[in-house]
């Protein structure tokens, strides 16, 4: 955006930066109307000022975490293991954010585990033990083709035996029209419950950051089945900028906590809005 | 059929209505809604313009037929024009060659591997002879993951688990197919981004090593508007013959099939419908059309 006046073509090639962007046209309409309304109340904005204002109304947008900001990897205390299960459609990486997840918080001086219950997709159950190792961090598998609440149960059992401080559970992917497959989720979550009443403690959906219009869908359907607590964008080291979040961290209230920038275990980062924001406007490498 | 889209035209509908033939005037709101309908469904949003450009330009002046809405006559229009753009000349998957080499290439979890074993199936099914290829070599599992699903088709994988050099992988496993007398080669390959040029310098290295006889772009249908970069970016590289569109079975309304077909002049042959080996189907541009106006 580089002119120095506020006028409809600079409010255009906004508008096709943040559909280019993956922003969807009603958030984008949204952001668009604010930034009108706001020019017209401070009747002198230049360009320079409407990057300012467009990095604060897009900021507004992504909802925050309970407290503050996280900034590192840090767990809340407690008693029993903390329980996060991991949830998305197929291929978003999920298990790849697993084994980046465990590496931190390990570093950290963490105690943590992992818990396999893709018992479905070929070779998942190895794709994470592999993680497991690069990590450091023991795994609890069934093997493959076991009941994946059966996993989660003894791999639960296992943290509070061992007094571990994170529990991570991997689950199948699944697309969020299969009824029966959600309600698995639903089930895994139940299965933990009876051990630690309060678990998952975080349920984070992992949404690919290529990912079109549809992972508003994923959200509002995986939210309906396991209550979504965060989010964790993949694959933002590509030219997709992964605008979608904006629209559903808005409208479901979800923070975002993490995002993957490559494949390799150091590859995954602490949300920061206003980085994000700025990468939106920044032109593809 | 038009239903949906027709009803979010409605007001459209109206404006047209009283008159006889499509004007610049009356037709203005009803393209709006069908750019509309296409960003919502992922469509590029340059593709989206150009293609509603060429709506309008091709709606204008048409006599509106008594016995239609004229907003439904517009719909039909785009209809059709979609599902010319995306069938066009619709080719087979090329299988020439002693053995017939194919080559999977695309983004991380687009899909390569499941579709890479659908095939196998699909091909061993018409009794071909078929070898699977494992020259995905960074990925944790991706040679047992490979393996798993061979296993369960009762088809070769050929894997060497300690070679870190995909492309001297397949040209063994070339070897391999004619000394055993396999007739197709099926070479998996790791995903990669588009940026990564030591990848993208990997995948033209083994087309170009291969020759195949049909390099397969593998798609993941939820894709939103960097498909035309990547797909794009991909093409420059290594001229891939065909498009496969993957996890069809949900509910992403696909516009990435527009967005690739207008950028690349290259059929989508396939599309992956679901989770197993035998969720595999020939691609409908038809029902591609419907989907992606929501209809
Ligand atoms: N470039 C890049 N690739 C990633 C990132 N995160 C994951 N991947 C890759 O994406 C592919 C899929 O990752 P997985 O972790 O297997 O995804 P998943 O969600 O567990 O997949 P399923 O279990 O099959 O549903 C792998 O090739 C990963 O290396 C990322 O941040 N950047
Ligand atoms: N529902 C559905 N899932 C699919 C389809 N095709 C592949 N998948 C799933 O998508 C995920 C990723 O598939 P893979 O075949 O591992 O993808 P890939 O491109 O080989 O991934 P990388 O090797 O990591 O780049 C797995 O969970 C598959 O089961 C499909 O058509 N429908
Ligand atoms: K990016
Ligand atoms: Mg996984
Ligand atoms: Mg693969």
């Amino acid at each position: 955006v580089g002119k120095s006046k506020v006028d409809d073509e600079v409010l255009d090639e906004l508008e096709n930066i943040l559909i280019a962007a993956d922003v969807g046209v009603d958030t984008t309409l949204k952001i668009i109307r604010r930034i009108e309304a706001r020019v017209q109340r401070d009747k002198y904005v230049n360009t320079a000022e409407l990057n300012r204002i467009l990095r604060e109304e897009i900021a507004a947008l992504l909802a925050e975490n309970q407290t503050e900001e996280l900034n590192d990897f840090e767990l809340p205390p407690r008693d029993t293991p903390y329980v996060m299960l991991v949830v998305g459609v197929n291929g978003v990486g999920k298990t790849t954010t697993i084994g980046k997840l465990a590496a931190q918080f390990k570093q950290k001086g963490k105690k943590v585990m992992l818990g396999a219950a893709d018992t479905f997709r070929a070779a998942a159950v190895d794709q994470l033990k592999m993680w497991g190792e690069r990590a450091g961090v023991p795994v609890v598998e069934l093997g493959m083709g076991k009941d994946p609440a059966s996993v989660a149960y003894e791999a639960t059992k296992r943290a509070l035996e061992e007094k571990a401080d994170l529990l991570i559970i991997d689950t199948a992917g699944r697309l969020h029209n299969k009824t029966n497959l959600m309600n698995e989720l639903a089930k895994i979550k139940r299965t933990i419950q009876k051990l630690i009443p309060d678990a998952p403690h975080e349920v984070l959906l992992v949404l690919d950051g290529s990912t079109g219009q549809n992972a508003v869908i994923q959200a509002r359907e995986f939210t309906k089945v396991t209550d979504v607590s965060a989010i964790a964008i993949t694959k933002l080291d590509g030219t997709a900028k992964g605008g979608v979040v904006i629209g559903i961290s808005d409208e479901f209230k979800i923070p975002i906590k993490y995002i993957g920038v490559g494949e390799k275990i150091e590859d995954l980062q602490i949300f920061n809005r206003y980085e994000f924001v700025d990468s939106l406007f920044e032109e593809n490498a | 059929m038009f239903e949906n889209l027709s009803e979010k035209l409605e007001g459209a509908i109206r404006t047209l209505k009283g008159s006889n033939r499509i004007t610049e005037v009356n037709v203005a709101n009803t393209i709006k809604e069908i750019r509309r309908a296409l960003l919502d469904a992922d469509v590029n949003y340059k593709v989206a313009k150009d293609f509603t450009d060429s709506v309008k330009e091709k709606a204008l002046g048409q006599k509106i037929q008594i016995a239609v809405e004229p907003g439904q006559m517009l719909v039909k229009i785009v209809y059709d024009e979609l599902t010319q753009l995306m069938g066009g000349t619709k080719q087979d998957i090329n299988l020439s060659g002693n053995p017939a080499i194919v080559l999977m290439a695309g983004l991380q979890g687009s899909g390569k591997t499941t579709f890479s074993a659908k095939l196998a199936h699909y091909l061993k099914k018409q009794n071909k002879r078929v070898l699977l290829v494992a020259c995905d070599v960074y990925r944790p599992a991706a040679i047992e993951q490979l393996k798993t699903l061979g296993q369960q088709l009762d088809i070769e994988v050929y894997s060497e688990p300690e070679n870190k050099n995909p492309v001297e992988i397949a040209q063994h496993a070339v070897e391999y197919a004619k000394q055993n007398k396999y007739q197709v080669v099926i070479v998996d390959t790791a995903g990669r981004l588009a940026v990564d040029e030591e990848m993208m310098d990997e995948i033209s290295r083994l087309k170009e090593t291969l020759q195949p006889s049909e390099t397969l772009f593998v798609v993941d249908a939820m894709t939103g508007q960097d498909a035309v970069n990547t797909a794009k970016a991909f093409y420059d590289r290594i001229q891939y013959d065909g498009v496969v569109l993957t996890k069809l079975d949900g509910d992403a309304r696909g516009g990435a099939a527009l967005s690739i077909r207008a950028v690349v002049d290259r059929p989508i042959k396939f599309i992956g419908t679901g989770e197993k080996v035998g969720d595999l189907d020939v691609f409908h541009p038809d029902r591609m059309a419907s989907r992606i106006l929501g209809m």
